[in-house]
This record gives C-alpha cells, structure tokens and sequence, in this order.
C-alpha cells in the first residue's frame, strides 16, 4: 500500500502537491537504494511461441509483447475455447484469473457487488509511492459521488455546444496533411488531433496541447502497472508536471469564481461548481486522480481508434468502398471500429467472496482481468467477430466501453471525434493507403499503435 | 390488444402494440423506435434505453432495482419516473401508457 498518500494529504495545505511528489521520489529512489522495496519488473523481448506449443497452465496473456508482436488472436481464442476462466499463477504480475468470453465478462462486469474495482484496474500495482485515487478504481457509493460530479464534461449536452469547435480543429488538422507522400498517421493525425480535444476539454493552453498526450503516454506505461516502456523517475517528473500545471489552471479557475465570473464548461471549472468536488486540491492524491484518468481515457483509447479505422479498412478493402459509397454508414462503423480495435484491452477486479464462474472457483481476494479484447471476438457472442464491417448488425454490442458502474463515462465523446474525423475524411481523400505494417505499443493493456506509416490521395476536385 | 406510445424528444410520436411479458425495451427495438440504442441487449449494464414514464403511469411499471438506480444516476437527464426500458415488464395494464424519451442516451 502506499504510505506516503495519508502524510501528503495532512500537509497538502502547506506545501504544494508538485514539490510534495519530488519529496516522495527523493524518498523512493533512497528507499530502492537502501531496503529494496519491490523490485520493478523488467520486460525483456522476445518472440511469442505458438499458443499450441504450450500448456494451457502455462498460457500468460500478460505478457506486454502479445499485442506488440501481433500474436493475440489465437492465444485468446485458445482460452475462449479450452478454459475461458483461466488461472495463471506466475505471471510477472503475480497470479491472476482470465475471463475471456462475452457472457463471463459480461456478468463480472455487472457484480460490483462481487467483485471489486479496487485498488486499481491494471493486472500489476501502481508504482509505489504514486498511487493515485481515481474513481475507476472505487467502489460503490464513493464512485458515485465523484462520477457524478465529473461527468458532465463529457454529457452529450456539453457536447453538443463543443461539436463545431472540435470539428473546425479537425479540419485544420486534415487540410494541412501531406498530399502523395509518407507519413505516420498516428503523429500527425492521431495524436494531434486527441490532444486538441483534451487542450479544449480541461480548457488547457492551446499551445501546450502536446503536453497532455505525453503526460497520458508516461501514466499508462508504468511497467509493474501493465509491462509498459515507463521509468519510475520519468512517472515522477511528470506527476510533479501535471499537478503544478493543472493546480495553477485551477487556482486560476477558483480565483475567477471568487470574482464571481461566470465559469465554462471545462472540467476544471465543474469540479470547482460541484459541492462534492470544489474543495478537490486539498485532496492531491484525489485530484490527481481524477485528471490522470481524464487524460488517459481521452487520450490512448481515442487516439488508438482514430489509427485502427485507417487499418482496419485496409485490410478490408471492400467495407472501405462500401463506406464511400454510402457515408451514412459512419455511426454504425465508429461503433465496429470500436469494437474490432478494443484500444483498452481489459479491466481488472478483485473477487470480494468466492465465486463460481463457468465452473472455476474464484477464491475471496484473486484478481480477475476481464479481456475485453477476447470478449469482442467471442465467436458465441458476435457474428464472423474477425470480420470489419462497416455495416454490421448490432455494431453497438461491444464490451469496449465497459458494462455496470464503471461503463466509459466519455463513450460518446470518443463516438463524436470518430464520427467528424471519418466525416471530414471522405469529403477531403480518395484514398489513405497503409504502406507499411504498423508498429504496436509495449502494454498487455493499451492496444494501440506507435507507427502506422500511410500515403494519401486527395479526392479528384 | 393494448398499446403503449414513446414520445421522441423532437415531438414524433410512436404507438406500439403490448407484448404481454416483453420488456419494454424489446418492444422499442422491435419497432424500431428511434432514440433507444439498448447496447448491452437487457442486462440492466449501459443505461442506453433510459424513458421517461409519465407520471400517470409510474406505478403500473413495477419496483426499480438498486443496480437500476445505479445506472439511471449516471444520466443527466435523469428525471423522477426515469427508468431503464430493459427493466419494464409490459402487461395490458399499461393499454394506453406514455413514455418519453431523453433527448440523449449517456
């Protein structure tokens, strides 16, 4: 557990949060130096094994490079069919059970009763000394009362008033893209334009906009978290950023509603309008929290499907025909990207008493990892689930968002980006050609990408 | 054979025959109401077939669960007879009974 939250929250008052993580880092790096506190997992490449060359124990998913090296698919479909609630018992993150088919997940997603968010929905820990209090990772009821007080950032109404904002952004974007020549869609497209919408969201200084997609990228790569490529001194450094960034943003937020200007709908300012909530930054670990998580909901999951629908129509180059032949297909698709993409690969529980699921016991305290990612290609649950298509029956049923308490609060926010960004698309280019095999993230939990080199050809005008 | 009509947020309005014993919400998608997505198929987990039921008519449409109460707080939309159409089990005694529907599903 982390010891170093209760101290920091008894003097959050006195010393500001950020020179309070530096002191929580001088002490961890002293610690790991003179009583090795857990050590931190180092991943070593190396290629995946055939699934069938191994026994069904020894069957780890994971292992960070599974994604990485592309290899997922017919290890998850081992599980689904031969033990679809599998126990490893060795992994580099200690033991854990798999739940990979649509109905299992489906049911421990709905038992929070049973099964408990807590302390962290990643297979592996937090790194110590940093962990953070978000409410993905609470139970009922304190989950309730900060859900509510953040989610109306991302409502559908609030979206609404943002949906020309985000789409001139977009344009901007697009209209300024190599014409004819290579480039990585992921950085010039993917991750310009989701750091855009999170700079317009936390009403963040439009030109420090990259910053927030790099605070994201270092949050979710923690190695003893999920088999990332982060280091415990860069986690460091950039949790001192964000909390002296955004503890300014909101002292300057706080001082305009003394004032008593009239606050926007940025989420800063509705932490500040909230009850629950206003007093949040006496609360660091808290605060922290619950901007981490803002930034990594709204950051590698839309960025990963705003990469994956290029690919994906590339592969299946008559959906891609289909879909400019008949742009009113483009819900029905953002939803199959989705879906097919699964860019958060799962969410993981703790069984709170012991639980008898397709006929394994699940014993009081185990962790429990729902793949979503197999849930979304689970052949009893969604029709020929390998196959893209733009316009598929029930594209909505997909286990990507989540189900129960702890369903993605910015569904239709990452819904709405997709949706301008393939409306904006086909009125600009003919065709967006993948030209070399992509390249894939370090993580048994983002399911992304890092490269996807592409040319464009611009629609004959 | 009763019926039970939704109202859209726009105004548009759907009158639809009573199934004995079908969820409201398997009505709606049968029917194609627009405005219900229904994502996770009934299972009381998405909140996305969230109707308002008319206050006249709250009382034929049977107790709401804990978990219901749960994923009806997640809307902002959330009014007073607010129920998840998943959770509705229809029956004749609804001939005549008016829903309206969110201007958005969460």
């Amino acid at each position: 557990m982390n010891i170093l939250s209760p101290v920091i929250e008894k003097s959050a008052a006195l010393i500001p949060i950020h020179l309070q993580i530096k002191g929580a880092h001088v002490f961890q790096k002293v610690k790991k130096g003179i009583v090795k506190g857990k050590p931190i997992p180092v991943f070593k490449e190396s290629p995946i094994p055939d699934v069938e060359s191994l026994a069904i124990e020894d069957i780890d998913v994971s292992n960070p490079f599974l994604f990485r090296q592309n290899r997922w698919q017919s290890y998850f479909k081992r599980l689904r069919d031969e033990c679809p609630v599998h126990y490893q018992k060795n992994s580099p993150f200690g033991p854990f059970w798999s739940i990979t088919r649509y109905e299992d997940i489906m049911f421990v997603d709905k038992h929070h009763e049973l099964f408990s968010a807590e302390p962290i929905i990643s297979i592996g820990g937090q790194p110590e000394g940093l962990a953070i209090e978000t409410f993905i990772a609470m139970d009922p009821p304190e989950h309730d009362l900060q859900r509510q007080a953040v989610q109306g950032v991302v409502a559908p109404k609030n979206l609404k008033e943002m949906e020309d904002l985000i789409r001139s952004r977009a344009k901007d974007v697009l209209d300024s893209l190599p014409i004819d020549e290579p480039f990585d869609w992921v950085q010039e497209v993917s991750i310009e334009l989701t750091s855009r919408m999170l700079a317009t969201l936390f009403d963040f200084p439009y030109e420090d906009r990259h910053k927030l997609a790099y605070w994201s990228d270092v949050a979710a790569s923690s190695p003893e978290a999920t088999g990332g490529t982060g280091s415990m001194d860069e986690a460091f450094t950039v949790a001192a950023e964000v909390a002296k960034q955004f503890s300014k943003l909101w002292r300057e937020k706080e001082a305009k509603k003394s004032a008593g200007e009239e606050l926007g709908f940025d989420l800063i300012s509705l932490l500040l309008a909230n009850e629950n909530t206003k007093d949040l930054i006496d609360r660091p670990m808290e605060f922290l929290g619950n901007i981490v998580l803002l930034l990594v909901g709204g950051n590698d999951t839309t960025r990963n499907s705003m990469t994956s629908g290029v690919h994906a129509l590339n592969q299946f180059p008559d959906e891609f025909i289909k879909l400019k032949n008949d742009p009113s297909l483009i819900p029905n698709m953002v939803s199959e990207i989705i879906r097919w993409q699964t860019p958060l690969a799962y969410m993981r529980r703790v069984a709170k008493e012991d639980v008898t699921l397709n006929g394994q016991t699940i014993k009081k305290g185990d962790k429990v990892v729902m793949w979503y990612v197999s849930g979304n290609r689970d052949e009893r649950a969604i029709d020929q689930p390998d196959q893209f298509m733009v316009d598929r029956k029930n594209a909505r049923k997909h286990l990507s968002f989540g189900f129960g308490v702890h369903r993605c609060m910015g569904n239709r926010l990452a819904e709405m980006q997709l949706r301008i960004l393939w409306e904006e698309l086909l009125k600009r280019f003919d065709n967006i050609e993948v030209i070399e095999d992509p390249k894939y993230v370090q993580s048994n939990f983002v399911k992304g990408y890092t490269q996807l080199m592409v040319k464009i050809t611009a629609k004959p005008s | 054979m009763g019926n039970i009509t939704f109202i859209e947020h726009n105004g548009n309005q759907h009158s639809v025959d009573i199934e004995e014993g079908k969820s409201l919400m398997q009505i709606a998608m049968d029917n194609g109401i627009p405005g219900v997505d229904a994502d996770c198929g009934g299972e009381c987990a998405c909140g996305t077939c969230h109707v308002i039921v008319d206050n006249n008519w709250i009382g034929t449409t049977g107790n709401v669960t804990k978990d219901e109460t749960l994923m009806l707080d997640m809307t902002p939309e959330k009014a007073d007879t607010s129920r998840l159409s998943c959770q509705i089990s229809t029956s004749e005694d609804m001939d005549g009974m008016i829903v309206r529907l969110p201007e958005f599903q969460m």
